[in-house]
């Protein structure tokens, strides 16, 4: 497959598109938690449970009227290749927990893959909204609409007390899980950071690397969320994360120019270092590709760099994980063959950029 | 490099121990090592579940271990009935079994909520339109009323009357859409 086409089938739009203050923020994402009100939840479900569900599920989607994110398709997982479910968990369109450890799962996408939906994962459903920059408030009111369309159609487990019932006790109450990642390399390279996730913390929001909890933070991408989900009402819970994360975007910004301040010619010589790296390098391992392009990234942000996208960091943090990897080269590749193919990608990627 | 317990087999695990700042090196072949109990940290479950912390949670709530620590009127284990998850499953998994659980429950489930979220127990957010209509209206009353309480402290009559009003007319339209609903 030339890489051309491979980019046009694996990138969604959060990946590719800019939004506000996407100089820091790569995307924001809302996912409600919800369950049918008569089944058991997917701890203890039966196949023949799950499989209703399934089908209830595509039954509402088939009889839909409801076209405004356009058509959706159904994936199950016990249907789908290991590879192409990684590739999924890589776009951040399902968790590791769907493709691993939930056999009677399923995912409704759409075609720009802004809206997933997934089935039978902890809870019978989960509706997630990936934009690009900061667009909480919009991922909200998308996720609010798709909520009140199948609430339509479903009944919900809910009780005054407690909200919106959910399989673990961390979700219940709104079932709201508001996350935003950002790109923070002045706060990394002017040490600030350390001080600053402790503060985050007590805030009752959560800080984590890339690919959650447990991560690294590679390529000094953070993701920022919030821990209650109960007791606050929806926009409350996106208004406080908005705050905290417009409060980051500032002091991000400052330490960029303070940067540039002091240290002008060192920021643009390691900017311009990892560029050379990236353009020439025949292996690269995934640790060194993600410090460069976050480099690069930060480059083309403040200008040192200028004939680059902003969202080739978005797009190739996420085309260099293994599974896309894999999935481009055609099949399983070994570590050491990935490092290559990682490189080699990169290179053609940064070529194609200057051919146009 | 041989075992320091036995003198026999191979050292397969070396440990360092340090105890009040004294570091001692350890050789131990598996065996030795699995008897002398150094082992726990391998067979012990890997990885720190939420679960656990869950567990945590729910074992320090005083209410709870008193409950369970009195010999003389042993409680029946609390189990759901709709999805039969008994209290000790849940306490393994952090998981719910299915709605009914949260009714099940409750007494014990409370104090935890509060502690996973700083403080609140009770849902503030959005409600399902089909679920609907009268819970809306009782939360508009609820939140009314309230208003006439701080009125009324701060002696602010007149607002006060227009309040009670407006909770007049919201508590007909809601014993109305009681009936039609049934």
């Amino acid at each position: 497959m030339s890489l051309e086409r491979f980019l046009k089938t694996a990138v969604s739009s959060w990946m590719s598109e800019e939004g506000p203050d996407s100089d820091i923020v790569l995307s924001s994402r809302i996912r409600l938690a919800r369950n049918f009100k008569d089944y058991k939840f997917p701890t203890l479900f039966s196949h023949e449970e799950a499989k209703v569900i399934i089908v209830n599920m595509e039954e509402t989607i088939g009889k839909s009227d409801f076209q405004k994110f356009g058509q959706m398709e159904l994936l199950k997982i016990d249907e789908m290749q290991p590879l192409q479910k990684r590739v999924l968990v890589e776009k951040h369109l399902i968790s590791p927990h769907l493709a691993e450890d939930s056999p009677y799962g399923a995912v409704l996408l759409t075609e720009n893959e802004e809206v997933s939906i997934m089935i039978n994962e902890e809870d019978h459903i989960r509706i997630q909204c990936l934009f690009p920059g900061l667009q909480l408030s919009e991922a909200l009111d998308a996720a609010n609409e798709i909520d009140d369309w199948l609430e339509s159609n479903i009944q919900y487990a809910f009780d005054e007390k407690h909200g919106y019932l959910t399989s673990c006790p961390t979700n219940v109450g709104t079932g709201l899980r508001a996350s935003v990642m950002m790109h923070l390399p002045g706060l990394i390279l002017t040490q600030q950071i350390s001080r600053i996730i402790p503060a985050i913390n007590q805030l009752g929001l959560v800080v984590r690397g890339i690919y959650g909890e447990g991560s690294e933070a590679l390529g000094n991408i953070f993701q920022i969320s919030n821990q209650i989900t109960l007791g606050k009402s929806e926009e409350d819970i996106g208004r406080d994360l908005k705050g905290v994360v417009s409060q980051l975007i500032s002091q991000e910004r400052s330490a960029r120019e303070a940067l540039r301040k002091t240290s002008n010619i060192q920021l643009e010589d390691r900017i311009f270092r990892s560029l050379g790296v990236l353009a020439n390098s025949r292996i690269i391992e995934s640790k060194e590709a993600a410090r460069c392009l976050s480099d690069v990234r930060l480059g083309i942000d403040m200008g040192y760099i200028e004939k680059l996208p902003k969202t080739i960091l978005n797009e190739l943090m996420i085309l260099t994980q293994p599974g896309f990897l894999q999935q481009y080269a055609g099949g399983p590749l070994r570590p050491h063959e990935r490092d290559i193919r990682r490189a080699g990608l990169i290179r053609e990627r940064l070529k194609m950029e200057q051919e146009k | 490099m041989i075992c320091q317990e036995c003198n026999q087999r191979p050292a397969a695990l070396h440990f360092t121990k340090i105890i009040n700042g004294e570091k001692t090196e350890v050789q131990l072949c598996e065996k030795c090592a699995q008897e002398k109990g150094e082992m726990f940290i391998f067979t012990s479950e890997t990885g720190f579940a939420f679960n656990n912390l869950l567990a945590g949670l729910l074992n320090i709530d005083p209410a709870f271990q008193k409950q369970s620590q009195s010999p003389f009127h042993q409680e029946e284990i609390l189990q759901c009935e709709n999805c039969s998850m008994t209290f000790p499953q849940f306490l393994k998994v952090g998981r719910f079994g299915c709605a009914h659980c949260y009714e099940t429950f409750e007494e014990q489930l409370n104090p935890v909520l509060r502690r996973l979220h700083s403080g609140n127990w009770t849902h503030n957010g959005k409600i399902p339109k089909r679920i609907g209509g009268g819970l809306h209206l009782r939360k508009q009353i609820e939140e009314l009323k309230n208003n006439l309480r701080n009125s009324i402290t701060q002696e602010e009559f007149e607002k006060a009357a227009e309040i009670r009003d407006e909770i007049r007319t919201l508590e007909k339209k809601l014993a109305g859409s009681d009936k039609g609903g049934e």
